[in-house]
């Protein structure tokens, strides 16, 4: 089925078996591996990917759903050498240990950090319609649909903390 | 060029203080973070071959019996089906942790419901697994199947070295001013690793390499080999990067032989990665345990007397059994000592290591028991913990080596402000919630295995590691980098660590919370060597030259390494052995655990406030990374105490919570802040790094402090893990 997508800024056409997930083509059939697949249910997290801007399982859904929608991915956020602010803080901050969930924590946290600033409020937030604040609690309330099982999660919601307050992510 | 070193004795050279880099110990950032976080680095499945076809494994859906027939015809006749593998040399179940051989081969025999008996493979996935949807197996059960540890038609095994008997605990339990008799139950957990055991195989003529997430490559290897009956010499692992283990990838699984045999059938790569829920049913579980413990103590709160008593439970014919008494014997003093440890033989799950395997579990529960003691005796927990620290090893009666517990019992309860906990249950309130804190020891016996690796010393003043050792999150790029940094004088930057690969010398691989002291052992002696040879050329004795920043100095000569080579190459081998150390001396490491949990007393709901831990590991390698270890310890502790739970069916044993919407792993929010503080301590007896393991301390009672804070807090004692609200609540009523 011929779909065509902006994938981290580039333009890649696809012809794949329509029961081929966004995960699933982004990793065999665009040969961008850094989303992963730690469940293929939606409940890990760790193939979270950003599309139109907002956070989602790409697990969880059909590539051809995704016709010309514009797809980030952890390749499009750093790279080695240009790493994103926030890939630094979960360098700084040991925010991973075996690095599996990472990319999708960092696509996670990208998102969110959009999501606060456009006063989105969450589960913990005592006022709904106030701006929010980046506590502790907030980042890991709004970070729990993504799993790590090593458990970085406080240095993550350090790395995270470390980047909020600076416009420098 | 090898330099071999059997821990025989203690090793007091220090030989890592005598060094001037500065590298080891400092929280260094992992080398390979970068790749990490930019999604480059490369676990099992990320480099798949242009022509890679792709399997999906078939369950069998009975709980013991046979398989008779599969409808390979119909799913071969569907789009893209190339083969269908399945046979006598399919794995039943991964291979124990070292085993060095094949687990129980072939897929006629089930032994357990979900055990993989066909591989279908396909061009692309979405038809495999559509191949694998469709595959029809005609399956005979057999009507006795025992599924329960507590079926009384369950057959139990008591091997006799597992049992202790010293003086007369019955005896000690009547005269005892205080005592603790109780029974406690903790459920199956499951690893649960992110990255699912995975594996791409690839033929080239008689010789097969496969990519895959394995944690001790050495032994993986000569597993594959025999299970596939072909040489080791014919076999090549990688595992660059593991996406976590946890004693998961000990051992060689299912979907690597079956990739294989489809591999050789096809003459093309084989990629089958497991699902989530195929993880679940068919790698390794954590024994469900029934425990018993007796603790019997004098009008001082002294312990004159512990039982331990465990049943778990495994396949028939697996030698791995949970060793949930393992620290019992050696934590805290009494003359009158029993141990019994019981196997029941049940078709369920292979059971096998989960991180700390016998202290997380067993160690969780004697916890609790002190703190039921503590409390029957008027004692304070910290002081009942250490006032029962032995002088030596009460039951083997050697001496201990290093051994931090009452510092970290102190330090923690200083910390922690443990001096602000009211001992009455329910004393305090926040609103509808009861507060409460509070504590347990931390235990885990310290091993050395076996390990080789080679340093090469280049021409242009690099250093290059190379050992098929895994990082599975654990830091060992970091930790050998830096080892290797400090003994040649050279920066992080200017050492590259290669590990994962069977070409490389073989390594203990990660297990065990052995990896980095035995590993790190090795790479201390190839340096060693590189040293010897550099001292050759510099016409010096070691003690004479001092190696910094890339450069040696010897006396008032400052020489860049590069011209000391001098167009030369030096290699160094290290190989490590455990020997007689480990018999003369009782090594373990300590900790101390504290926790601050709110139990809502209307819901029973409890959340974890604050928790702290405190560890003695020998040196510490690298603090940041040793920290991170220990907060994934304590958050494993977390989810054994409140949430994680393997629950099988009563009647055919299947796992019916077989993936992450129903076994409940701890999320960010239910994680707070934890603070890790981590000893300085040095251990002689253990390696020439004085290094001890720490990747398994931290879950090693973890559980048992939150346990014992719900107590505290509103008075409810839960003795069947975890502690969910429905079992809270139900004490709640009572405890009024």
């Amino acid at each position: 089925m011929k779909t065509t997508l902006t994938v981290n800024g580039q333009l890649r056409h696809l012809d794949a078996d329509p029961r081929t997930t966004l995960l699933d083509a982004l990793r065999n059939h665009l040969n961008l591996t850094g989303s992963k697949k730690g469940c293929d249910h939606g409940q890990c997290g760790a193939c979270t990917v950003i599309v139109n801007g907002r956070r989602i399982n790409s697990c969880l859904s059909l590539a051809c759903m995704h016709d010309s929608d514009e797809v980030v991915t952890i390749e499009g956020i750093g790279t080695p050498e240009h790493l994103s602010a926030l890939q630094q803080a979960f360098v700084s901050h040991d925010g991973f240990q075996c690095g599996f969930c990472t990319p999708g924590q960092i696509c996670s946290a990208t998102a969110m950090l959009d999501e606060v600033e456009a006063g989105w409020p969450s589960h913990v937030s005592a006022d709904v319609t106030a701006k929010q604040d980046l506590t502790v609690e907030e980042i890991s309330e709004r970070m729990s649909g993504n799993l790590c099982r090593c458990s970085a999660y406080p240095n993550i919601v350090d790395a995270i903390m470390d980047v909020a307050g600076s416009a420098k992510r | 060029m090898t330099l071999h070193l059997k821990m025989d004795d203690r090793d007091d050279r220090y030989r890592l203080d005598d060094m001037v880099q500065g590298l080891v110990g400092t929280p260094t950032d992992r080398p390979e973070g970068k790749l990490k976080v930019s999604g480059k680095a490369s676990y099992a499945m990320d480099v798949l071959p242009d022509d890679v076809c792709h399997g999906v494994l078939v369950r069998a859906t009975i709980t013991h019996g046979k398989l008779r027939d599969l409808d390979t015809e119909a799913v071969r006749a569907l789009p893209g089906i190339r083969t269908v593998i399945t046979g006598k040399r399919m794995l039943r179940n991964p291979a124990q942790g070292m085993a060095g051989k094949a687990p129980v081969q072939g897929s006629d025999d089930i032994a357990y419901f979900g055990q993989p008996v066909a591989l279908v493979v396909a061009d692309t996935l979405e038809q495999a697994r559509h191949g694998a949807l469709a595959l029809r197996l005609t399956l005979e059960a057999k009507g006795d199947a025992v599924v329960n540890p507590h079926d009384p038609d369950a057959s139990v095994e008591m091997p006799k070295k597992e049992q202790v008997l010293i003086g007369d605990l019955d005896e000690a339990m009547k005269k005892a001013a205080f005592s603790v008799d109780q029974h406690y139950t903790t459920p199956g957990h499951s690893s649960a690793a992110m990255e699912p055991h995975a594996s791409v195989a690839h033929w080239h003529g008689d010789s097969v390499t496969l990519r895959g997430s394995y944690q001790m490559l050495a032994y993986n290897k000569a597993e594959l080999a025999d299970a596939l009956g072909i040489s080791e010499k014919n076999v090549r692992i990688l595992a660059p990067y593991v996406g976590g283990g946890f004693g998961a990838k000990l051992g060689i699984s299912p979907e690597a032989v079956a990739a294989a045999l489809a591999s050789k059938e096809l003459g093309v790569p084989v990629a089958v990665s497991m699902t989530r829920q195929q993880v679940f049913e068919t790698t390794m579980r954590r024994s469900e345990t029934n425990q018993r413990i007796r603790l019997a103590a004098d009008e001082n709160g002294l312990l004159t007397g512990i039982g331990h008593e465990a049943l778990v439970s495994n396949l028939p014919g697996e030698d791995f059994s949970e060793p949930v008494t393992q620290a019992t014997p050696f934590l805290y003093r009494g003359e009158n000592r029993e141990i019994v440890h019981k196997i029941a033989r049940i078709h369920r799950t292979c059971a096998g290591s989960v991180r700390a395997p016998g202290e997380a579990v067993g160690l969780t529960v004697l916890e609790i028991a002190m703190d039921e003691l503590a409390e029957k005796a008027g004692i304070d927990p910290v002081e009942l913990r250490k006032k029962n620290i032995p002088d030596q090893d009460p039951t083997d009666q050697i001496p201990f080596s290093s051994h931090a517990l009452a510092e970290a019992l102190d330090e923690g309860a200083r910390r922690f402000g443990w001096d602000k906990r009211n001992p009455k249950p329910r004393s305090t309130r926040d609103g509808e919630w009861f507060v409460g804190m509070g504590m347990a020891s931390a235990v885990r016996v310290n091993m050395l295995i076996e390990s080789k690796a080679r340093v090469t010393l280049s021409a242009d003043g690099r250093a290059m590691i190379e050992t098929d050792m895994t990082d599975i999150g654990t830091g060992t790029y970091a930790i050998l980098g830096q080892i290797a940094g400090e003994m040649l004088g050279l920066p992080m930057e200017d050492v590259e660590t290669r590990l994962g690969d069977t070409e490389f010398p073989p390594a203990s691989g990660s297990g065990g919370s052995f990896g980095a002291a035995s590993n790190g052992t090795a790479v201390l002696l190839g340096c060693e060597e590189i040293r010897r040879q550099l001292c050759k050329k510099l016409n010096c004795e070691d003690a004479d030259m001092t190696l910094k920043g890339g450069y040696a100095i010897v006396g008032n000569k400052r020489i860049a390494l590069r011209d000391v080579l001098d167009g030369d190459t030096l290699v160094g081998e290290g190989h490590v052995q455990p020997g007689k150390a480990e018999k003369k001396v009782r090594q373990a490491t300590y900790g101390s655990y504290f926790a601050e949990v709110g139990v809502n007393s209307v819901t029973g709901e409890t959340r974890l406030r604050r928790m702290l831990g405190v560890f003695a590991a020998g040196r510490i390698l690298n603090a940041k990374t040793a920290r991170s270890q220990c907060l994934g310890g304590m958050t494993f502790g977390i989810g054994m105490a409140l949430t994680e739970e393997l629950i099988h069916d009563r009647r055919d044993g299947h796992m019916v919570n077989h993936d992450f919407a129903e076994y409940h792993l701890p999320v960010n929010a239910d994680v707070p802040q934890i603070e890790v503080v981590l000893l300085e301590e040095r251990d002689e007896w253990a390696n020439p790094l004085q290094a001890k393991g720490i990747g398994e301390l931290g879950i090693c009672g973890a559980a048992g402090s939150i346990v014992n804070a719900i107590y505290n807090a509103c008075g409810v004692r839960v003795r069947q893990l975890p502690a969910t609200l429905d079992k809270v609540i139900d004490g709640l009523d009572e405890a009024t």
